[in-house]
């Protein structure tokens, strides 16, 4: 499969918000103004690329030749947590004009379900190297896309009048269930 | 509070994730059906309830500045033991809820229960506490489930309910209805809350951080708060 193919299936046929239900707590929490959407996807992108090269090879080169399979799970999840925990360290030591702009959102991505559900995806559809990381590149843009139309469209949304009861939260859902209507058109474009 | 207090909040005062917003990702990928529904709750009873007992049990062992780190092994040592018994037992459900079913370790309830409440008190009313929250979720995922089945496809459980005539809103299976869906159901709770606060002239009770007790910083809500509202956490 080319690169192409791969993004547009990642970012818009399979968008892992819209259609794969996978980070909706950043989604809602974090796509109240452009910036801080910008930040947050920023932050999940890089994560999720290198949280998804970890996995893989911890997964091809330590659990599979131990036949430790079950302990995909726990071992993942650790994987992860370090790793945050580290590029924080490491941001912070060595390129502290990016931990200004991002250093606030990666405690969070720990427990973000897109980072581990992406890690995860990958083993289950038994995709090489090479295509796991651009499938986790793609995956992860298609948040960022998600979040930054969110963000705009509820940057709107607070200068309209709503009813008091679907302010909030529940007006961001429906919104959201639009979005991935309008989504559902891009099917057929990739598998 | 009585033990029966701490377990019947769960039930609808307190209910994720119609109540606390919680654990959305589940609650929306899953609820296709409402047989989905229930499998997903009663895994999140069991690991919810045993992460519980261990975090109450080692509340007094694990230092506060690495809670976070514990809570997570804890729950993921239970969500490997739960996916070995689910792959024993009951395969097919085990394979339709996919991916989710290791999720549950960053599904926020289990976090947000260890440390809003497991880590606080004793594990008599943290086992009450675990119960009834994840009861609770069991009954929100099933309603949605149910909702989303009968109106998507025309069915209840696998039981056919309207003959042959019924055209099924297919939208309501697929992705966009379950966000519409639970968009409409969390409106509907604010306006319930709303009506009550009217009828006993108090503040509504808004829907979301309020109710839980968790600290924001580990929050991925956090930043969907006023400001006000985070000091009062």
């Amino acid at each position: 499969m080319d690169i192409l193919t791969i993004f547009v299936s990642a970012i818009f046929v399979n968008n892992i918000l819209l259609s794969q239900f996978l980070g909706n707590c950043p989604y809602l929490g974090c796509s109240r103004e452009k910036g801080v959407a910008v930040g947050m996807g920023a932050a999940v992108i890089f994560v999720t690329v290198v949280a998804t090269l970890f996995t893989w090879l911890m997964q091809h080169y330590v659990l599979d030749p131990l036949k430790l399979g079950y302990l995909q799970t726990i071992v993942f999840i650790v994987v992860i947590a370090a790793l945050v925990q580290f590029v924080e360290m490491f941001l912070k030591k060595m390129v502290p004009p990016l931990y200004r702009s991002l250093g606030i959102y990666l405690p969070l991505i720990t427990t973000n379900c897109a980072v581990m559900g992406v890690a995860l995806l990958m083993q289950r559809k038994g995709y090489d190297l090479v295509t796991s990381l651009l499938y986790a590149a793609g995956y992860s843009s298609g948040f960022l896309l998600a979040l930054l139309l969110m963000a705009g469209i509820r940057e709107r949304l607070d200068t309209c009048r709503l009813p008091k009861t679907m302010a909030g939260t529940p007006i961001a859902l429906v919104m959201a269930g639009l979005m991935s209507l309008a989504f559902m058109a891009f099917k057929g474009m990739a598998q | 509070m009585t033990l029966m207090q701490e377990f019947t909040k769960g039930l609808w005062k307190e209910m994720p994730p119609f109540r606390l917003v919680l654990g959305l990702c589940p609650t929306l990928a899953v609820t296709t059906s409402a047989e989905n529904g229930i499998g997903m709750g009663v895994a999140v009873v069991f690991v919810l309830t045993l992460s519980n007992i261990l975090v109450s049990m080692m509340r007094h062992i694990i230092p506060k500045a690495v809670r976070i780190a514990c809570f997570i092994v804890i729950a993921a040592s239970l969500v490997v033991s739960l996916e070995l018994l689910m792959q024993a037992y009951v395969y097919s459900l085990y394979e339709k809820l996919g991916i989710f079913v290791p999720l549950i370790v960053v599904n926020c309830i289990i976090l947000g229960r260890a440390e809003a409440f497991a880590a606080k008190n004793g594990v008599a009313a943290s086992i009450a506490d675990g119960l009834g929250i994840g009861l609770g979720f069991t009954m929100a995922l099933t309603f949605l489930g149910s909702l989303r089945e009968i109106l998507g496809n025309g069915t209840w459980f696998g039981m056919n309910l309207f003959g042959d005539a019924f055209e099924p809103f297919q939208i309501m299976v697929k992705a966009p209805g379950a966000f519409i869906c639970l968009g409409l159901i969390l409106a509907g709770m604010n306006c319930i809350n709303r009506w009550q606060a009217h009828r006993t002239g108090t503040e509504p009770v808004s829907i979301g951080c309020q109710a839980c007790g968790a600290s924001c910083k580990s929050c991925q809500l956090q930043m969907a708060m006023p400001e006000d509202a985070k000091k009062g956490v």
